[in-house]
């Protein structure tokens, strides 16, 4: 359980206006490359929270989401191609398209269950890729640019600070949602079976049906992430749905706290704050990360979160 | 006293490999009975819980429930009948704390479906239900600690509040008392001898003391056959039982 | 499709899968003994590679490139087990994820260090260098000896865990970690020689792909996607099931690229065959492991059934 102090909303507080003033001082500054950067930072964010869901209240690591974060950015790219930018039909095909697929490879991947089930959500991920790959006519592994960005009437993506506010209300309502699943009757039974399986069914809990819906939810909000990263970049590419971009997802996780609501945020903040950093300092910055990752893996399991919530109030249980 | 039977099996076999676990149990419980199970270890008592759970089927034979055959039904679905178990080795949810447990617990009985965003604990019979099964058991005080933090006594008691919080219509107890003291033996006797009233039970249990006290009726089994079923007299008069378990001086 | 067309394609397809199976052996074995998810493996075949690439160009044999390319592989390993592999063995999956993909990261920015970002180039030895006749057709003898090579390792390793006593306890361990280490062998012994083992057979493998794959950054993550399957297809912790897996990946990888566009185009209109082919046979692989693994979650021949 966990429980905020009054350090810890304190915190959240100021996060919260230096969220929304980041535009506005970048502006004034003239330094508008942050907004860019926070914006990617912060469509992670949302990728990583969506990941959560699943990996880290459900206890299912699943190593092919960047699938969806793929299918998301396909579903701006591909109407593009033809012309067509409005949002609505964007917006549209991205939820089709990622339910369908997360319930698909949720049905069969929910058939394995430990390193099984990380092998084939890997697997799904690099048809995906594959796939995308050989579609020459939409560029295949050169990528297709993206003319037609999403508009929804007035708000259009293509704009850095129509886009910038739009991730931040997508990512203020993922996190708000995230808080809310954690304690609603799905997200406790989500979170039970994790603990122990055996239990929520004897309970009475249809614990497959539960994960699978779980899955679809992450899928889907994984995918509108997908959708607003090919705004910002204005350009969509099958290297989206690389397995290494779904472990910099699980590591983002790890790194800001498994299982907690803020952490995956917080996660891709540090991850990708520290690549950042490192590339400014040397070219060897990819040996500097991975020697970082291979430390959280071995000496900080529980994450920043974890770290944080023992400055922030009495010792707490950060898990899921 | 009701004599219609809540849950029957007949004749149920169940092998593993060579082995007979279950060799054709027939037994049924009453409506208004606690219907002890004894017998030596290995006489297959957990396997066959888990046959009458649903975590484990038999090879032939069937079980009923009321009137309903729930022989193919796994546990989640007989579960949502009403018929529920306790565990040997405590299965509880380690990171949630111990009103979290009943809750979830409660609500899995409820068989209502999962609200997505309404919270666990918002619901107000459910949360009032869920501390009565605490009251019941003896957690009123450690509503909020984590269930993985609780003492091994504790953490007994909070898998009998589980099964109670259930509503359930029939409990299947495996060893409720096992690894207590006795201070905490007799706490979960009187516990029983409350719930019994209202709630048909079979229970499982090695402490002699316990199901002479709060059995109606006691099965023997031994290598997974039943040998004798009767009431406490009969079976501590019964030479066979004698000679397996009980021993010639009790 | 003919004889001509087909016999090749079986023959590279068998070949392709032995060196999958080299890899294999070493990942399944410390998935299925010490439970630890090595995704790192695919860089101490990257790691056995280069080091088989650099000996070369140093002392022009190729058996000491390969022994080069297998102490190397070896030695990394056992590093990596040391330092930090033996540390999450209790631990959960994920960390085990973690710490392989930040070695992934280390290992590729360390071999670019080193070694620079150009693809290094390795020739196929003389010995081999000519083609041998099979069933009236000439194929590449150095192919062919990889073939051989990975059987005499299937037998090699078949010999060496039912037949000795290291074996037995290695079985044992495949079954009950707990109870070996409890029997008084030091277990942290056996996890490290085990874990180096792998290393070792991964570094062969890279040793022999080196002339005929480009020793370049990055070559261990693609091959060890496709190990992962055949690890799982075959069952984790078998070696049998390693080399079963190995096979069926090899086979069906190299059949269904050279032959799916081929008979796509037989049934259906050459536009929609030609966009279609490729993407197909490169997903085939991963559809028949989805298949595999729906009607048998633990693989084909799984250790513990």
């Amino acid at each position: 359980m966990t429980s905020l102090s009054l350090k810890a909303r304190a915190a959240c507080l100021l996060g919260l206006v230096a969220l929304l003033a980041l535009p506005v001082l970048a502006s004034l500054t003239g330094e508008t490359f942050y907004i860019s950067m926070a914006s990617r930072i912060l469509i992670f964010g949302i990728a990583a929270s969506a990941l959560n869901l699943v990996f880290g209240y459900g206890g299912l690591v699943s190593l092919g989401h960047a699938l969806f974060l793929g299918i998301g950015a396909y579903s701006v790219a591909i109407p593009s191609f033809y012309g067509i930018g409005n949002g609505f039909v964007h917006l549209g095909i991205c939820l089709v398209a990622c339910a369908a697929v997360g319930a698909m490879t949720a049905a069969i991947s929910l058939r394995t269950s430990g390193i099984g089930f990380i092998m084939i959500t890997l697997a799904f991920a690099q048809m995906g890729y594959f796939a995308f790959m050989s579609l020459k006519q939409y560029g295949g592994d050169d990528g297709t640019p993206i003319s037609a960005t999403s508009r929804f009437g007035a708000l259009d993506l293509g704009s850095s600070i129509h886009l910038y506010y739009a991730i931040v209300t997508v990512l203020l309502a993922t996190i708000v949602g995230m808080y809310w699943l954690r304690r609603s009757s799905f997200g406790m039974v989500l979170r039970g079976a994790r603990q122990n399986a055996r239990r929520a069914s004897a309970l009475g809990f249809d614990v497959k049906r539960t994960q699978w819906l779980a899955y679809i939810l992450s899928a889907t909000t994984c995918g509108i992430a997908g959708m607003l990263f090919a705004n910002l970049n204005a350009f969509a590419s099958p290297s989206l749905m690389s397995w290494f971009i779904s472990s910099e997802l699980i590591v983002m996780v790890v790194l800001g706290g498994v299982g907690t609501v803020l952490g995956p945020v917080l996660g891709a903040i540090a991850f990708i704050g520290a690549e950042e950093l490192a590339k400014a300092v040397t070219l060897h910055w990819a040996a500097y990360i991975g020697l970082a990752v291979i430390v959280v893996a071995v000496w900080a399991r529980n994450g920043l979160v974890g770290s944080m919530a023992s400055w922030a109030s009495k010792p707490v249980k950060v898990q899921a | 006293m009701n004599h219609s039977p809540v849950l029957q099996t007949h004749a149920i076999t169940k092998r593993y490999g060579g082995l007979l676990v279950t060799d054709g149990v027939s037994l049924d419980l009453r409506q208004d009975e606690l219907h002890a199970i004894i017998g030596p270890n290995g006489a297959g008592k957990t396997t066959l819980i888990n046959q009458l759970s649903g975590e484990a089927f038999p090879d032939s034979g069937q079980i009923h429930f009321g009137s309903a055959d729930v022989s193919a039904l796994p546990i989640h679905e007989r579960s949502a009948l009403g018929l529920v178990r306790s565990y040997q080795i405590s299965s509880i949810f380690e990171e949630l704390s111990v009103l979290e447990n009943i809750a979830l617990a409660a609500l899995g009985a409820s068989g209502r479906r999962l609200a997505l965003f309404a919270p666990l604990l918002g619901d107000g019979s459910r949360v009032l239900a869920a501390h009565e099964a605490a009251g019941a058991v003896g957690l009123e005080h450690k509503l909020h600690v984590a269930a993985g933090d609780l003492a091994y006594g504790e953490r007994r008691q909070l898998e009998l509040g589980m099964a109670v919080a259930a509503k359930p219509k029939c409990l299947l107890l495996d060893e409720p008392m096992a690894g207590m003291s006795i201070q905490e033996s007799e706490k979960v006797v009187d516990l029983l001898m409350r719930l019994k009233r209202s709630i048909p039970i079979l229970l499982i249990e090695h402490d002699m003391h316990a199901v002479f006290r709060l059995a109606d009726r006691i099965s023997v089994l031994v290598y997974g056959k039943v040998i004798a079923t009767g009431t406490p007299e009969e079976i501590k008069r019964n030479a066979e039982v004698r000679a397996v378990y009980l021993g010639q001086d009790s | 499709m003919t004889a001509i067309t087909l016999i090749p394609q079986l023959l590279n397809g068998l070949q392709y899968g032995m060196l999958l199976f080299l890899l294999a052996a070493g990942l399944t074995l410390v998935l299925g003994i010490m439970s630890y998810v090595n995704l790192a493996h695919g860089s101490l075949y990257m790691v056995g590679a280069y080091c088989a690439a650099v000996v070369f160009d140093h002392t022009g044999s190729f058996l000491l490139a390969v022994a080069g390319a297998v102490a190397g592989a070896a030695m990394a390993g056992a590093l990596i087990e040391q330092l930090i592999a033996s540390r999450l063995y209790q631990r959960d999956h994920v960390e085990h994820v973690l710490a392989s993909f930040g070695m992934v990261l280390l290992l590729n920015e360390l071999a670019r260090t080193v070694w620079g970002p150009q693809p290094l180039f390795l020739t196929v030895p003389k010995a081999l260098g000519g083609t041998i006749d099979i069933f009236g057709i000439q194929y590449s003898a150095y192919r062919f000896a990889i073939v051989v090579l990975g059987l005499a390792v299937l037998v090699g390793s078949h010999y060496l865990i039912h037949g000795t006593r290291a074996g037995m306890l290695v079985r044992a361990g495949a079954s009950n970690p707990r109870m070996v280490g409890a029997l008084g062998i030091n277990i942290k012994v056996l996890n490290g020689a085990l874990f180096t083992f792998g290393a070792a057979l991964a570094g062969l493998a890279g040793g022999i792909a080196a002339p005929i794959v480009s020793v370049q950054l990055g070559m261990g993550e693609n091959i060890l996607i496709l190990t992962l399957v055949v690890i799982v297809v075959g069952g984790i912790g078998s070696i049998k099931g390693s080399f079963y897996g190995a096979l069926i990946v090899g086979l069906i990888d190299t059949l269904g690229r050279s032959f799916l566009p081929l008979i796509l185009r037989e049934t259906m209109n050459r536009e929609l065959a030609n966009a279609a082919g490729p993407a197909l046979a490169s997903m085939l692989v991963y559809v028949v492991m989805a298949v595999i693994l729906a009607f048998r979650p633990k693989g084909l021949f799984p250790a513990r059934g």
